[in-house]
């Protein structure tokens, strides 16, 4: 934690109020983001109990499995997740405008710029916690490889059709959480804690209904006071008040509410199954769905607060503007959810249990450059961001308070005026270093020549020298070069990433990696065993 | 090593005063003793847990109970789970500590599974005792034993532990089986819960070293070597989705050497005990008020780690909180504060009240607090120079 977001929290404490850790808003809301509240069984990998899912905040859809131990009741609730969520994408991967992507020529082998579509919007889904974002990835991973009986008639225990679909779009959502400051899959605390500083720890952040207690705590109340109820008050009959975000349940409620009613639920369905006659039948049918029933009301009880927290989140952070460069992030998510579209489209198998050598080389790249766009993106579009870059060292702001015209040595002189800067902050500044600022947009290079004196007051004269952007004449170009009284910031840091060296095709995998990857074997789906009841 | 015995007895009179008359010593388990290591610092949770407090009673008692359950659908999988693994005699169980630890020897047609069954811990424990000798003089055969009962010494006083199995291999070294029912995905499981299993594991490392040591100084004179532990463990987990058993070897020695440093410095529980005040009692009949005078007597230092690892943690944190430390927000904080431990002492040094401009610390505040202001546009909190 830098020195700054201490400050923040210690400030939070003091007043008992979440305090900013953001000027503007670093991540995209869509204006109509699917809300998913899961919940899962404690114990078991992949048992979902039931979930609240929605893009209206008034009208979620509660899908419930009264007995996540039954392959029949699970398959179904996730053949109605599918028929909520695959819709929601599909509305996204229909509307479409034009682009370019450069592309290698396999005859030429030349870079050429090939248009292609680009979704003109993304999908959003938005989850509360970042044990919600894991789970995603978990129903992902347990349905991708599952075979419907249209695709291998022969399986035992098909799934239901869509749903192996709707697990290959969960895993690319899951996999495209871990990319920095991308936007297709939030967790709310993740990105509530990222603007708000509270009085408690990062850990204790990871509590939903505590982190939105100090951010807007209830009148009359400092938001210690309110995150402590959250976390911690129970009802009479020893239950939470306000449920933990999931997916895993509070043991008190496992305990005393919910295995009981499952209980109730099994006893109902061996009865029903044991009837002799219609109205016999009848009757217990009654049963088994008042049982049913039950088992809703509980499941919804513990979800629609979790579900009415995020709504909350999602209202606090629109208050917030967006940051300038989230759009061209959210550009980025919108390659990666077109990309993933075509790849539905063109028959691709999912996505494989482990990457390839080079893949996987590839993500870790990627990652590693998006992370370092994201703290440069976010330092420039905030300036409190910047402020955390300054009292690091790695960013300077003052006043310009003499430029002398200077042209460098050779054929052409080609402007290199000379700017000094008055700052308070001390910068890292090496000998030469190259420094950046931000000049309508694009950044502009400058060279560190040297200080001049010392100032009574702690502050310094830094003397740069500017390098680029400004145009190809012998006299620099109009409000290309920084005048006498300007306010500017530069930074130690580049602003935009380059890629770093290009790996080769996955034919080439060196053997020191593996070898090639050879022939593309098609997964096999998990073993299934007969029963399925431990 | 073994402390003189009117010193240990003393102590163990001590601790027993400290828990309160006629309240049981609570055993130590192997998840309690790694959680130690957690929060090495803490005298409170040494002192605590060396006397057999309960401490879920204790911090019930003080008004802030510990969160701390087990679903009992977890609990139903997991006995489930392991039922599955060590059906059969265990053929599946052995089956994967020899494709997995040994695979040079002999594969395991049929094994050993001694009745382990006596009365109290400490008959247990005898009969482990015994059944591991048998099984390590009866070389080229393999042993499994189901749920034995260890004693580690834990300051004086034995903790008893139950590790999930043993297995004896044929070359007579002795393997350490954990089984858990979280997931193991593609080959890989959750590192955090695999953490806690390894940490769990080296406690019954620990505890088997110490019954090979005495092995080897028998009283043939040491003419058998004392039998080698082995140091990684076999960790079996459901494969994927399904109920079907996979294995994994896990190295502990670290977790081995980190439990074991801690459990040698536990002995200073002694000197603990020695600075509270006569007549300190932790049992939770007591009142509210003499209770929170007890605790308070002995220091603890709270983490927000601690949330996950002691039954005490709400009651440490409402008091560290309520003490205005900085820590209450994080270890990691303090670093960057230097001298300054209470949050008003920071914001004051930050406006400029009070600290010396001199101390980096309080001039790297001032900064930030500046430069805060400033891109928040508000009023500065601190004149400057």
């Amino acid at each position: 934690m830098s020195l700054i977001a201490t400050l923040a929290r210690l400030e939070a404490v003091s007043t008992g109020r979440a305090q900013p850790a953001a000027t503007v808003r670093h991540r995209r809301l869509s204006e109509r983001p699917l809300v998913f509240v899961p919940l899962t069984t404690a114990g078991e990998a992949g048992a979902p109990l039931g979930a609240l899912v929605g893009t209206d905040r008034d009208a979620p859809h509660l899908l419930v499995v009264p007995q996540p131990r039954d392959r029949d009741l699970r398959f179904a609730f996730l053949s109605e997740l599918a028929d909520i969520v695959l819709p929601y994408i599909d509305t996204y991967a229909d509307d479409v405008e034009a682009a370019e992507r450069n592309e290698t020529d396999p005859e030429t082998g030349k870079r050429v710029k090939v248009e292609v579509e680009l979704c003109a919007d993304a999908p959003q889904l938005i989850v509360p916690s970042r044990a919600g974002i894991d789970f995603v990835r978990l129903l992902g991973r347990s349905m991708r490889f599952r075979r419907t009986a249209e695709q291998d008639p022969e399986a035992p225990y098909p799934a239901p059709p869509r749903v192996p679909l709707l697990g290959r779009w969960l895993t690319h959502f899951g996999e495209r959480a871990r990319v920095p400051g991308s936007s297709l899959l939030l967790a709310m605390t993740d990105v509530l804690s990222r603007h708000w500083a509270t009085g408690q720890s990062t850990l204790e952040d990871q509590h939903l209904g505590a982190l939105l207690a100090w951010i807007a705590p209830p009148e009359g109340e400092t938001g210690a006071e309110a995150a402590l109820r959250a976390e911690l008050a129970r009802d009479r009959e020893g239950q939470l008040l306000c449920p933990p975000a999931g997916p895993a349940t509070d043991p008190a409620f496992d305990n005393k509410l919910l295995a009981p009613a499952i209980e109730r639920y099994d006893r109902a369905r061996t009865a029903l199954a044991a009837a002799e006659d219609g109205l016999e039948a009848d009757d217990r049918l009654g049963d088994l769905t008042a049982a049913e029933r039950e088992i809703r009301a509980l499941v919804e009880s513990r979800t629609r607060p979790t579900w009415d927290a995020v709504w909350r989140g999602l209202e606090l952070l629109r208050e917030l503007p967006e940051a300038g460069r989230v759009e061209e992030r959210w550009t980025r998510d919108r390659w990666s959810f077109t990309g993933h579209r075509d790849r539905v489209v063109a028959g691709e198998p999912p996505q494989p249990r482990r990457d390839d050598a080079v893949t996987a080389a590839n993500k870790l790249a990627a990652r590693e450059r998006e992370q370092a766009r994201l703290e440069a993106q976010e330092a420039l579009d905030d300036p409190l961001v910047m402020a955390g870059r300054r009292l690091a060292g790695e960013a300077f702001a003052g006043e310009v308070t003499e430029v002398v015209m200077a042209y460098s040595e050779g054929k052409r002189p080609s402007p290199r005026p000379l700017v000094t800067v008055r700052t308070d902050d001390r910068p890292h500044l090496g000998e030469r270093a190259k420094v950046f600022r931000s000049l309508g947009g694009k950044p502009q290079a400058a060279e560190f020549v040297g200080y001049e004196g010392e100032l009574e007051d702690g502050g310094a004269l830094v003397v740069l020298r500017a390098l680029d952007k400004m145009g190809r004449g012998k006299e620099p170009e109009e409000g290309s070069v920084p005048e006498k009284g300007d306010l500017i910031c530069f930074t130690t840091f580049e602003h935009e990433q380059r890629g770093g060296a290009k790996l080769p095709d996955p034919e080439q995998t060196p053997w020191t990696h593996g070898g090639p990857p050879g022939e593309q074997e098609s997964e096999t789906a998990d073993p299934l065993t007969a029963e399925d009841v431990l | 090593m073994p402390l003189p015995r009117t010193r240990g007895t003393a102590l163990r009179h001590r601790l027993a005063e400290l828990r309160g008359p006629d309240v049981p010593a609570k055993a130590l388990d192997a998840r309690a003793l790694a959680a130690l290591a957690a929060n090495p610092g803490c005298k409170r949770r040494a002192i605590l847990d060396g006397a057999g407090v309960n401490k879920a009673a204790l911090a019930g008692a003080l008004g802030s109970p510990s969160v701390f359950g087990q679903s009992q659908f977890a609990f139903t999988r997991g006995n489930a789970f392991e039922a599955k693994v060590k059906a059969d005699g265990g053929a599946e169980l052995l089956r994967l500590v020899h494709e997995k630890l040994d695979r040079t020897a002999e594969p395991p047609a049929h094994a050993h599974v001694p009745e382990l069954t006596a009365t109290g811990p400490e008959g247990r424990t005898a009969r482990t005792a015994l059944a591991l000798r048998e099984a390590t003089e009866a070389s080229g055969e393999w042993t499994l034993l189901d749920h034995p009962m260890l004693a580690l010494d834990v300051a004086g006083s034995p903790a008893f532990l139950e590790p999930d199995a043993v297995v004896v291999h044929p070359d007579s070294s002795w393997t350490v089986v954990e089984i858990k029912s979280f997931p193991m995905l593609d080959g890989s499981a959750d590192p955090a819960k695999v953490g806690a299993a390894a940490r769990q594991s080296a406690v019954y490392v620990l505890a088997l070293e110490q019954i090979a040591a005495r092995l080897g100084s028998g009283p043939e004179g040491g003419a058998t070597p004392a039998p080698r532990v082995r140091h990684r463990v076999l960790l079996v987990c459901p494969k994927d989705f399904s109920n079907l058993p996979t294995a994994s070897a896990v190295d502990v020695r670290k977790q081995r050497a980190v439990t074991a440093r801690q459990l040698a410095r536990l002995t200073r529980i002694e000197d603990i005990a020695d600075t509270l005040p006569a007549g300190t009692c932790f049992s939770p009949d007591l009142p509210t008020a003499d209770l929170t005078a007890a605790v308070e007597s002995v220091p603890a230092t709270y983490a927000p780690e601690c949330l996950s690892a002691c039954e005490l943690a709400f009651h440490c944190r409402a008091r560290s909180r309520a003490s205005g430390a900085v820590t209450s927000l994080g270890r990691s904080v303090r670093a960057e504060l230097g001298g300054l431990t209470t949050v008003e002492d920071v914001l004051s040094a930050a406006r400029g009240e009070t600290g010396d401009p001199d101390d980096p610390a309080v001039a790297a505040l001032r900064r930030a607090a500046r430069l805060r202001a400033e891109a928040l546009g508000t009023e500065a909190v601190a004149p400057c120079h």
